[in-house]
């Protein structure tokens, strides 16, 4: 199949994008909502030579979310391109393991299509994993670059995305969905199948790989212990660098609306959909409103929200949580704009109506 | 054009198949469209539903609390979603088993008697293209050749042989729509 407009659900575009952009390897354990992940694999079957989407990428369902976060921290660490993906009570389980590849510089993707909680929570959308995932829900000094989708498109373009990142600064990446970008179906416009990387070319481009090929005579070795303190300062060092670096160059949002705007939403996934409905009622009555969209959770648009948000009167924060991007909202203006937060969680979606109502509660 | 339809009724109705035959056929006709079903505890208490929204501009939210049209199969649906249709809009139900027919006078309101005639021709299976047909008698939002076109793409090719089929219990469900209030 060459590059085409289909419809599928997020979820099953998370696992379209990782046969077409050439990955190595998914490793994963089922959860509602992402189920459709691993389900989409096995039945595209690109391990298989006698399946139309055959690339020889690995798809395996494991024994548990430890096991798959492990295979990746493993096939990573040998210079492939692997992904994992599941839900938050899932993605809780994995934090040691992305601590762990964090702290060895490892590149590799984990999906978290989020539901409510906390504990086993419910099964329905929430955003209600903001903290964990660009504060570090594991431990030590990382970050996770955290690339939050609102369409299903976007789910399909991050995942190659993911991969150039995760590769260009060696640090797991997160894309962060939820339930409903999970569920919903679109268009997607998908691309040509594209050859998974050859042992040459991982060889050439990951020196640091520990790819078991005898051709450069070197022994390679992947970790995150270094027990003298001063060198695992240094290690931080060179990771804290390299996490400047990505605020500098990769830091994405979308600013929508905003420049004859007196009020601002901020807002990301599925909540800055339901965002973009509430601006169409908003005008129709007369409130200039916009939207910043946050693309990257982290690095967070802080200078775009300082610069776009400070020239607001009053800036909500609609969150499908109880409280916890306002935290980076209200930094990045410095407390100098007035700041509120809307939410429903639980499992619980706002309606583009219930919005407009807070904004107008708000001004 | 903005369409924004809930189809709601019981799971194995055809509920989430009816909207994503619509939604390809809006595919085909080049339109912007959305489909998100319910899923989970909802689904497994018997009812179904799922938002369809056609488009010729980028679609906002996926997730909507009003509606420009409600397809409604069952009564639980319809307790539900008779106060969510946005007024002037368009509500369309099958009579079998609604005991509380809808009461809203700022709405237009058809009949599908779609599950009685599946149930005498022996086309059960074929209850929601009757109901579809129905819908698309009033708004004709994809043409014939593109609906043949949608069935194409969301049945798989075993099916394909069904497809006149079910274009067939379309134009019933065009002849067997009924006002019931209209404005």
């Amino acid at each position: 199949m060459a590059k085409e407009l289909v419809l599928m659900k997020g979820n099953q575009a998370i696992a379209e994008a990782a046969i077409r952009c050439g990955a190595d390897g998914y490793f994963g354990y089922p959860i509602t909502p992402q189920s459709e992940v691993l389900e989409h694999l096995m039945a595209e079957r690109p391990y298989d030579e006698n399946s139309p989407a055959y690339t020889g990428m690995v798809v395996l369902q494991a024994e548990s979310e430890l096991a798959s976060i492990n295979m990746v921290y493993a096939g990573a660490a040998a210079g492939k391109r692997v992904l994992t993906s599941s839900s938050s009570p899932g993605f809780s389980l994995m934090q040691e393991g992305l601590s762990y590849l964090a702290g060895a510089e490892l590149p590799a993707i984990c999906v978290n299509v989020v539901r409510g909680g906390p504990g086993l929570g419910t099964i329905q959308p929430s955003q209600s994993d903001y903290f964990q995932t660009t504060k570090g829900g594991g431990h030590g000094d990382y970050r996770l670059i955290t690339l939050a989708p609102a369409t299903v498109q976007e789910m399909y373009d991050f995942v190659e995305l993911g991969f150039d990142l995760a590769f260009k600064y060696r640090n797991p990446v997160a894309i962060l969905s939820d339930g409903v970008i999970g569920q919903v179906m679109e268009k997607v416009m998908v691309d040509d199948y594209k050859p998974r990387w050859t042992n040459e070319y991982i060889e050439e481009h990951c020196p640091w790989a520990a790819t078991g090929h005898r051709s450069t005579g070197k022994h390679r070795i992947v970790t995150s212990l270094e027990l003298e303190a001063l060198k695992q300062e240094a290690i931080n060092d060179r990771i804290q660098a390299k996490y400047r670096k990505c605020e500098e160059e990769d830091t994405r949002f979308e600013a929508i609306q905003c420049e004859d705007a007196d009020y601002l939403f901020i807002a990301y996934g599925s909540a800055a959909r339901i965002c973009m409905k509430s601006i169409e009622l908003a005008r129709a009555e007369g409130i200039k409103v916009g939207l910043i969209r946050p693309i990257t959770l982290w690095p967070f648009p802080t200078k775009a929200i300082k610069e776009i948000g400070g020239r607001m009167k009053k800036i909500l924060s609609v969150e499908m949580n109880a409280g916890q991007m306002i935290e980076d909202v209200k930094m990045a203006v410095e407390y100098k704009v007035p700041v509120e937060h809307y939410g429903r969680y639980g499992g619980v979606i706002p309606t583009p109506v219930e919005i407009l109502d807070a904004l107008k509660k708000m001004i | 054009m903005t369409e924004e339809i809930i189809i709601a009724g019981f799971g194995g109705q055809g509920v989430l198949s009816m909207g994503k035959i619509l939604a390809y056929a809006g595919i085909m006709q080049e339109k912007e469209v959305s489909w998100l079903p319910s899923y989970g505890p909802e689904m497994r208490g018997g009812t179904s539903n799922v938002t369809v929204i056609i488009s010729d501009e980028r679609i906002c939210s996926p997730y909507l609390n009003q509606f420009d049209t409600a397809i409604i199969l069952n009564q639980q649906s319809m307790d539900k979603f008779e106060s969510a249709v946005k007024p002037g809009g368009l509500l369309i139900y099958d009579p079998n088993g609604i005991s509380n027919h809808p009461t809203r006078k700022d709405i237009n309101i058809y009949q599908v008697a779609a599950a009685d005639k599946a149930n005498e021709m022996g086309i059960s299976k074929l209850f929601n293209m009757i109901v579809l047909g129905g819908f698309l008698k009033i708004k004709p939002l994809v043409t014939p050749e593109m609906l043949h076109k949608g069935l194409e793409k969301s049945l798989p090719p075993r099916h394909h042989s069904l497809i006149p089929k079910n274009e067939e219990a379309v134009e019933i469900g065009k002849q067997l729509l009924t006002p019931y209030h209209t404005l």
